[in-house]
């Protein structure tokens, strides 16, 4: 199953069309690509799919999914979090379909 | 990661007492249906919650899933597969791929196995690493073999174009997106797997908007409601569909509301329709031939088509699934993976004879790994 966790806009490079986003607390970076410009601002929650935003969420929703989801990942390990969250932004059951 | 901690994390979404009150719900109101409701989810990915989280044995007997087509691994005809083959075996080459593309057997090996004899395939994490490829090996010819469907579809676009925007000249693209309503359509134009309500898929909708499934509710008196992909998402998809059938309504209803609209996200469906156009005919592994399901690139980007380009190595002729396996009668909806005389056998995820054992979206895949066939 697809957790889709949010993610949170932490740094915007306009020069590339890129966002640096924090998913619970892991930092990569997603293409502004499908994003209509000046749309995704710092501090917006996001979903991403295989690297880039595919469109924004409200924040009360956002940070309820989040709040169930950290109760999880809390109890992991910094290299184990960081997996659960590349893994899921790369979910192919939510993506190829 | 242990399977034992991913288990216990996704055991965290199962929230066992709301699962539990809305099937008593839906037990409770599907005994005013008149009829049996049988409901097709189109996406791979409620497929794989439906199983995992024993959704069937939750719901009474008058209401069964088919499971539909919405596994962009599980369609890709086997002569598409040796497509990406033979482009992979050019000299010079590097063919880049999604996630479990590359072990789809084709008609004699996959990706897999023809990356284990040597040849330069890559399975990618996001295509935007195609560019950084391309970049990086400028003596070579790097070919995105693209699949997915509508959720995919719109990031390949966005590689096309950095590619012309960039001047990048080594990199090609292989099209292989297909289309959802096509595909719907063809199964119920069909009528022999008595769908009568719909699971919309989710994510394919947060970039298409609700809207691509309103003409299905008119055309096939079927409600359709958009439901996210957590077990509780999918049980409360089926109430709203229960109700509308005891209310004898038909509509379009989004569940999904989080990050679902009608209108979907605009600038992504432009940035595909700048790129890429519908195909006259896309084969469907087991559906067969589909008419306008598919996408390819338009004819002023032919100089990126691989599929134009190195046309003359690639493979024409049909290829079908192997004798045994009954995918496609799977993916229209007149069997489960039961029925396969080789599911479990010589067939598993392991070992898959049919591209329907190999992704986790796939029917065969889930039954194997969540119905009981392991204890
Ligand atoms: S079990 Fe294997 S061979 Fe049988 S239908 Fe499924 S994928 Fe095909």
């Amino acid at each position: 199953m697809c957790l889709s966790i949010p993610s949170k806009v932490v740094k915007i490079d306009t020069e590339r069309n890129t966002a640096i986003v924090d998913t619970m607390g892991v930092k990569r970076e997603a293409g502004l690509d499908l994003m209509e410009e000046g749309s995704v601002a710092i501090g917006d929650y996001v979903l991403l799919h295989i690297g880039f935003i595919m469109n924004k969420i409200e924040e009360e929703d956002a940070l309820e999914s989040l709040r169930v989801y950290r109760e999880i990942l809390e109890k992991m390990d910094e290299e184990e979090r960081e997996r659960v969250v590349i893994e899921d932004d790369n979910c192919e059951n939510r993506g190829n379909s | 990661m242990s399977e034992l901690q991913l288990k216990d994390l996704y055991d965290g979404f199962r929230d066992p007492e709301i699962i539990r009150s809305l099937a008593k719900q839906i037990t409770t109101e599907a005994q005013k249906l008149e009829s049996p409701l049988r409901i097709m989810e189109v996406c791979g990915g409620h497929t794989h919650t439906i199983m995992k989280y024993g959704l069937p044995q939750l719901l009474p007997d008058n209401i069964s899933f088919i499971h539909g087509p919405g596994c962009p691994v599980c369609i890709m005809p086997k002569e598409r597969i040796d497509h990406a083959i033979a482009l992979a075996k050019m000299e010079n080459t590097i063919l880049l791929t999604l996630g479990d593309m590359i072990r789809v057997p084709g008609s004699k090996t996959s990706l897999a196995q023809e990356r284990a004899a040597g040849y330069d395939i890559r399975p990618l994490y996001t295509p935007a690493d195609a560019l950084k490829i391309a970049k990086e090996n400028p003596d070579k010819k790097v070919i995105y073999f693209a699949i997915g469907f509508e959720t995919t579809t719109p990031m390949t676009a966005a590689v096309i174009k950095q590619t012309i925007e960039q001047k990048i000249d080594n990199l090609f693209f292989h099209i292989n997106h297909v289309l959802v309503p096509p595909a719907v359509d063809a199964i119920m134009a069909d009528g022999k797997a008595k769908i009568n309500a719909f699971i919309g898929p989710s994510h394919v909708s947060v970039i298409t908007g609700a809207k691509i499934y309103s003409p299905l509710p008119l055309a096939y008196k079927t409600p359709v409601v958009v439901s996210g992909f957590e077990p509780v998402d999918v049980l409360q998809g089926i109430l709203m569909m229960v109700r509308q059938k005891v209310e004898k309504r038909a509509e379009l209803e989004i569940e999904y509301t989080r990050s679902v609209t009608m209108e979907g996200n605009t600038k992504a469906q432009t940035m595909i329709d700048t790129y890429l156009q519908p195909r006259d005919h896309f084969r469907w592994r087991g559906i067969g031939d589909i008419p306008y399901s598919a996408l390819e690139l338009r004819e002023e980007y032919a100089y990126l088509d691989a599929e134009k380009l190195f046309a003359e190595l690639l493979p024409t002729e049909p290829i079908d699934d192997h004798k045994l396996c009954i995918c496609g009668t799977i993916l229209k909806g007149l069997a489960k993976p039961m029925d396969c005389k080789v599911f479990g056998t010589a067939c598993t995820p392991n070992t898959p004879l049919g591209s329907c054992m190999v992704s986790s979206e796939g029917a065969c895949n889930a039954y194997y790994r969540y119905a009981g066939v392991l204890e």
